[in-house]
């Protein structure tokens, strides 16, 4: 049965406001940036963010008004450093406040992973001694019943929706991801509703012919969106690269309020979709950025 | 020879990682020590990064991100957080490296948040995997710019723990790690613009290793927002080498991270 939808279909369907959603789970590589876009121009409300770093896709999202909340380890430009639109948000309320519940890299895993594994919450020694647990009422240091020594509780964490690009999936949401996964695995496994964006729409047969790549159940997946170029400019292996330089002017044009909202209307609002959003960044970036040398794994036998 | 504050801190950064070690590496400037450590003195070390990412040789092209495509092609391991973070939980990992925008005199690191929770002053991107590291890792190494601001007698926020402080129960050092119920680790070296420190590992004081060419230890101390106390061998830091800069502006030659 085929998924396959719009990306203004899919997050119309599947990001109601208030929901809690799991994105920009590789770290800084894999990054939907195509679906936050969407997510901002259907004017969501009250979400709550989750994820390891994000890269500037959370403090896009934050400046847009989106967020209630944010579940994570990390918020800002990873080249450039700190995202204004956060700094904003929780040192003024602007464009409205924000409730932060700090993590570590470590514990939104295991948060995640607990949820995946149906467990209520995963115990590590990652932590002890810092003041994120004391600020955070969901983590909690505890006496371990097995050897009476302190011990942090991650409690699990359950998205509404993990939002998730990968290179390649059917039309049912067998997807290929390849390159470091952060916790993009434990986030699917996890939340309840699945959005797959891809960059390549393939035949089942070549997705089966290499199980071993695929991330996780088509079951868990609700929606399967064809967007090309959708990550830029995190990069995607094996079809294009870091966008250094957008970064770093994202970090300048957004410094002040009003750089934020000229930005968020010429990238975001003023643009449909992202085959227009590529066409407004132009050939000549988009060359730039593509693969230069081809590096294919060797194949494995699946035969027997 | 000429060299700037950044080349000399990559250096001193090198130096911390052995032959053999397994290093977590951090962003920026350790991104370059790990290549400069594997083409010098330490070619059999490996790099972990925790996007979930194994690799014994450096990237070959300059790394603005761990996740730069680069990092991947080549590498011994592709996989996720979890794994490789959990590595370092078992005890795996030798020596982490992290930078921060604070540190105090007993190594316990802030980057979540200047002033205080409820209302900050400067709301900073928060822990990444730095808290995970300097729990976790059997060594830390921190890179900080010396400012006096930034070098303080007390951190507003513990985002990373070094030695903790002195309370009721006992002093700071390895015995409060201990206490909070850490495995392992603690920082071995506070490595900054100026200078570079290593720690007292009973009173978890920084302890002033040495001063870079051209400070001195009377402007470390301008510059240091605590009483400073000096290791028994405190002298000059030893300058790269040419063999060292040569590497540097080979993996660096734009001077992204290093001018």
């Amino acid at each position: 049965m085929t998924k396959l939808l719009s990306m203004r279909e899919a997050i119309a369907r599947y990001v109601p406001d208030g929901a809690s959603i799991a994105i920009g789970l590789a770290l800084e590589a894999l990054i939907p940036h195509a679906a936050a876009h969407e997510i901002i121009r259907q004017r969501r409300r009250d979400l709550t963010l989750i994820g390891p770093i994000s890269d500037i896709l959370f403090d896009q999202l934050i400046g847009a008004g989106c967020v209630a909340k944010i579940q994570a380890a990390w918020v800002g430009n990873v080249s450039e450093g700190l995202g204004h639109c956060y700094r904003r948000a929780t040192e003024k309320a602007i464009p409205r406040p924000l409730i932060t519940e700090s993590q570590s890299n470590f514990t939104i895993g295991l948060a995640l992973f607990a949820a995946a594994m149906g467990a209520p919450y995963i115990p590590t020694r990652s932590l002890l001694g810092s003041d994120i647990p004391r600020h955070n009422p969901n983590l909690r240091v505890e006496t371990s019943p097995l050897d009476g020594e302190p011990v942090l509780l991650v409690p699990a964490i359950q998205p509404d929706v993990a939002i998730i690009h990968v290179q390649r999936s059917d039309e049912e949401g067998n997807a290929h991801l390849w390159g470091n996964t952060g916790i993009t695995q434990e986030a699917m496994l996890a939340a309840r509703d699945v959005i797959i964006v891809a960059e390549e729409i393939v035949e089942r047969a070549v997705i089966i012919s290499d199980p071993n790549r695929v991330l996780g159940p088509a079951f868990k997946v609700r929606a399967v969106v064809h967007e090309p170029g959708g990550a830029h400019p995190a990069p995607v292996q094996g079809y294009y690269n870091r966008d250094h330089a957008f970064y770093h002017e994202y970090h300048t044009a957004t410094r002040a309020l009003v750089g934020y909202q000229e930005w968020l209307q010429t990238w975001i609002l003023d643009v449909p979709d992202r085959a227009a959003y590529l066409a407004k960044l132009g050939e000549q970036c988009w060359q730039a950025l593509a693969v230069k040398e081809h590096r294919y794994a060797a194949p494995v036998d699946y035969g027997y | 020879m000429d060299y700037t504050a950044k080349e000399l801190m990559v250096v001193c950064a090198a130096r911390q990682i052995q032959d053999g070690e397994r290093v977590f590496v951090g962003m920026r400037l350790p991104l370059i020590a790990f290549a400069l450590a594997k083409r010098t003195h330490a070619p059999n070390c490996v790099g972990l990064f925790e996007s979930g990412t194994l690799r014994d040789t450096p990237a070959e092209q300059l790394l603005y991100t761990m996740g730069d495509a680069p990092n991947i092609t080549d590498s011994l391991w592709a996989t996720s957080t979890v794994n490789v973070i959990g590595l370092m939980a078992t005890g795996e990992i030798n020596l982490g490296f992290i930078g921060g925008a604070e540190i105090d005199r007993y190594g316990n690191l802030n980057t979540s948040l200047i002033g205080d929770w409820q209302e900050p002053h400067v709301r900073l991107p928060g822990s990444g995997g730095g808290a995970d590291i300097a729990s976790l890792a059997q060594r830390l190494a921190i890179i900080i710019p010396h400012e006096r601001h930034r070098l303080r007698e007390r951190v507003d926020f513990v985002t990373s723990p070094g030695y903790g402080y002195p309370d009721e129960q006992g002093s700071a050092g390895v015995s409060w790690r201990l206490r909070q119920g850490l495995p392992r680790g603690g920082p071995s070296a506070l490595i900054t613009t100026l200078a570079v420190f290593t720690f007292d590992l009973a009173t978890g004081e920084a302890l002033l290793q040495s001063y870079h060419p051209g400070s001195s230890v009377e402007e470390v101390q301008a510059q240091t927002g605590w009483q400073l106390r000096l290791a028994p061998a405190c002298a000059e830091t030893i300058p790269p080498s040419a063999e060292e800069l040569a590497v540097i502006r080979q993996c660096d030659p734009q001077g992204v991270w290093t001018r």
